[in-house]
């Protein structure tokens, strides 16, 4: 009843005092969340605030321990993901979970497949009928995929679109957004983005789930914010501001996002000559000096991370010459550039960073177990210290060394996989899209953190896809497009127009 | 899923490590009821350790390559050509007993050898590997000993498996308990072994944080194929003889004693004690269901039950099942 007294037009989806709890641990308490037809309706919070359970809850993965889910007026209680699909439900998870060796009509059409006129009763399935479905939705969106490639050789983006399009073909009246824009470029964000609005215009709803704030203000109609558990703002975009939101998310208010601070700049640490791996690397040089915070900028694809793999003998460069502290170093594994003082922070904590099977403190002491040990034995004691002094000094919010990293949150995760780096005691530090999916909070004690290894007199060296963030951080960005430099900017020349016509040389342009 | 894993209340955590211990306990409490005057009697204990020993051995090897990620399906083709190799380095006044003791482990590590490196560096998955290797091993047994088994072997190697301390504990039960203690050990204190759960976890992760993980997943097939070796010459003098066609679905029986024992199949995780309960799980239930009188038919089906639902508890305990 109350509804139709707070909201005069019925809301598309109405969920209203929903709570949930693990293990006695509450994680939603009296919850309510209203999402209007055709609106694109921002969720966000820190990591653990509950933004996931809700979705869960939506989508039928989990059930709630109590509260209502009504769409379009009708109570409804999807008792899995196929319930909640029929529904009109579509979800288009963090981590994208496309079959790679498939073509992109039979990703899209996965599990509903089309099957032929004659045999289709044994299962004989009509791809060529899928393809035509499926280039007839890209025409629809007028998006440039072909529906037989084969989903391996997409974009990240590509591949989010991709989903995209599948939620819509299942008609779905909301479409669940989880950290879309976490593994892509501006660029590519801007074509989701248009994406995002076409199904706007088509009356389709978006939850958005997001940590960056610039996107939001860009896309969103409406705002929710939740905190610990509790849902503690929320309205049109045009009652926030990034300062509301932020002390919305934080319930403190954060002054000076990104910290900057002026440390000496040292010697030359690590000198790289004319480093090349295969065609993805070509021709890099420069220098990283102690108490310098070395910014990597460049698309998706630049040849970044390939750039720091082959740096730390993940990949095997095909030429060039590494000097550390002047001193020419050959760099064939990964132990090798350890044994050298290099870390490397992956960009993909989940599949290179941790072990997940493992505890906070194995994971801790993987990269230093040697130093950990006599005559090949464990010591404890050493172990337990490394792991304890870094939950404490980083704030890994665990309630054991022992727990298992998987029960962390992605932020704690990422400070266990910092953690892991800074016990093997490195002088030049490497990290690759360090804050990606993490929360505001866990964000600023990474970017606190970078800012004290400087102080220490560590080189390091940072790669992100966020300008403004490594605008913040770096004292001088090199821009990197296809496998090359294209430009080196020191502080006071910084700008996300400049570093963007770096990182998208003329002739990459047409291939959008 | 995310909840997956998270390690739950402390009775979960109890009955997840501890539950197979439980389980072990009520099976021979039960059997102790059922038939006190047989199950219990000394001789037949000891013969459920000498049953459970070489089994538990192959275990022990299997649990490191199950952990690391793989699986070893030919250490029963090796027990059968290390422990030809033995009998026929065994005729009295031929070779020392020592060499007779050397070779069938050396084999066993070279073959182990051959398999780990095909894996790591050849990049041919363990299970392939393994089913070749199981084939061709079985095969040079047969052509090793021409088909027929070796006898005539000297007393002293009679005495490797045969043999007591002081006349009640039998040097088999010796052998198990020190390989037992000896993998705890390398499993759960040494670098080597915190890498072995490393690089079953998650390989890539493993390989950046500096571990040499081809390496490592050749050694822990040379560990499987040394003590499968080992086993084949406990057999061997066991049975005073070196039979071809010894040891034929040993490799599955190590294989259920990992896993009814926690070990998971994905790798990565898993205690020392699991295998070692596991193989004496199964000896336990082989030798009651004989003392009641079950026949060996039904004894297969039950066998097949329980490995079903140790992993059945296995997969729920963890919360991969709803």
């Amino acid at each position: 009843m109350s509804v139709q007294e707070r909201a005069p037009a019925p809301s598309l989806l109405e969920m209203r005092g929903v709570a949930k709890s693990f293990n006695r641990n509450p994680v939603l308490e009296d919850v309510s969340l209203s999402v209007g037809r055709g609106e694109v309706h921002a969720l966000i919070g820190e990591n653990g605030a509950g933004k996931s359970t809700l979705m869960k809850i939506l989508m039928g993965m989990t059930t709630a321990d109590a509260g209502e889910i009504r769409l379009e007026g009708k109570a409804v209680s999807p008792r899995d993901p196929r319930a909640a699909m029929d529904l009109g439900l579509a979800m288009i998870h963090q981590e994208l979970s496309p079959v790679l060796d498939m073509e992109v009509a039979e990703n899209v059409f996965l599990g509903r497949e089309i099957r032929r006129a004659r045999f289709g009763r044994f299962g004989v399935v009509d791809l060529g009928q899928m393809r035509r479905s499926c280039q007839a939705l890209f025409d629809r969106f007028s998006i440039p995929i072909d529906p037989s490639a084969r989903m391996r050789d997409l974009s990240v983006a590509e591949m989010q679109i991709v989903e995209i399009v599948k939620a819509i073909s299942t008609s779905a009246k909301i479409v669940i957004m989880d950290e879309p824009t976490s593994a892509i470029t501006e660029r590519e964000v801007a074509i989701l983005f248009r994406q995002i609005d076409a199904l706007r215009a088509h009356g389709v709803s978006v939850i958005y789930i997001s940590h960056k704030l610039d996107e939001i203000f860009r896309i969103a109609d409406r705002i929710s914010v939740m905190r610990d558990g509790v849902m503690v703002a929320s309205g049109p975009v045009s009652a926030f501001d990034r300062d509301s939101v932020i002390r919305a998310m934080v319930g403190r208010e954060i002054t000076n996002f990104v910290p900057k601070e002026t440390v000496p700049i040292g010697e030359p640490v690590l000198t790289v000559r004319n480093l090349a791996w295969r065609d993805r690397v070509r021709d890099v040089s420069f220098s990283v000096h102690a108490g310098e915070i070395l910014g990597v900028a460049g698309l998706v694809g630049a040849g970044r991370s390939e750039m720091v793999e082959t740096l730390f003998g993940i990949r095997h460069a095909s030429s060039g010459e590494i000097l550390i502290r002047s001193l020419p170093r050959r760099i064939r594994s990964p132990g090798r550039a350890i044994a050298n003082g290099l870390a490397l922070v992956t960009e993909d904590r989940k599949t290179t960073g941790l072990n997940l099977l493992g505890t906070v403190e194995e994971n801790i002491s993987l990269a230093a177990l040697d130093r950990a040990a006599r005559l090949g034995i464990i010591r404890k004691s050493v172990e337990r210290t490394w792991a304890d002094d870094n939950i404490a000094t980083l704030r890994i919010k665990t309630f054991s060394r022992d727990a298992l990293v998987s029960s962390l949150s992605g932020g704690n995760q990422q400070k266990v996989v910092l953690a892991k780096w800074l016990v093997t005691t490195p002088d030049i530090i490497i990290l690759d899209e360090p804050t990606r999916g993490i929360d505001v909070g866990a964000k600023r004690d990474i970017y606190v953190l970078i800012g004290e290894l400087a102080r220490e007199g560590k080189a390091v060296i940072v790669i992100s896809s966020e300008l403004i963030e490594i605008m913040g951080l770096a004292d001088r960005i090199l821009v990197m497009a296809q496998g090359r430099i294209t430009g080196e900017l020191t502080r006071d020349a910084f700008s996300q127009e400049r570093i963007m016509e770096l990182a998208t040389p003329a002739d990459e342009r047409t291939n959008v | 899923m995310s909840e997956r894993r998270r390690r739950g209340l402390a009775p979960d955590r109890f009955f997840q490590d501890f539950g197979l211990v439980l389980i072990f306990v009520v099976v021979v409490g039960v059997l102790v009821l059922l038939s006190p005057g047989a199950f219990a009697r000394p001789a037949n204990l000891i013969g459920i350790i000498k049953q459970a020993s070489i089994n538990g051995v192959l275990a022990m090897g299997m649990m490191f390559v199950i952990i690391s990620g793989g699986i070893d399906l030919s250490v029963g083709s090796i027990v059968a050509f290390a422990g030809v190799v033995a009998a026929s380095l065994a005729h009295p006044g031929e070779y020392p007993l020592a060499l007779t003791i050397a070779a069938p482990v050396a084999l066993g590590a070279g073959i182990g050898a051959i398999n780990g490196l095909s894996v790591a560096y050849g990049r041919i998955p363990s299970f392939i590997v393994t089913l070749a290797a199981m084939i061709v091993f079985r095969g040079a047994a047969l052509i090793a000993c021409d088909g027929s088994p070796v006898f005539n072997v000297s007393n002293a190697f009679e005495e490797i498996a045969g043999g007591f301390v002081g006349d009640v504990l039998p040097y088999l039960a010796i052998y198990f308990v020190v390989v037992a203690l000896v993998s705890a050990f390398v499993l759960k204190m040494t670098v080597f072994g915190r890498r072995v759960y490393a690089i079953g976890g998650n390989p890539v992760a493993a390989a950046v944080s500096g571990i040499n993980v081809r390496a490592l997943q050749t050694i822990v097939y040379v560990i499987s194929g040394a003590l499968a070796g080992f086993a084949g010459l406990l057999l061997a003098s066991r049975t005073v003889s070196g039979s071809p066609t010894a040891g034929e679905g040993y490799e599955l029986n190590a294989i259920a004693a990992v896993i009814i024992g926690g070990v998971s199949m994905s790798g990565g995780v898993g205690h020392w004690y699991g295998p070692v309960i596991g193989a004496l799980l199964i000896a336990v239930i082989g030798n009651g269901l004989d003392i009641l009188n079950v026949s060996s038919y039904y004894q297969l089906i039950i066998q097949g039950l329980i490995i079903y639902f140790a992993v059945l508890a296995d997969v729920r305990s963890k919360g991969g099942l709803r």
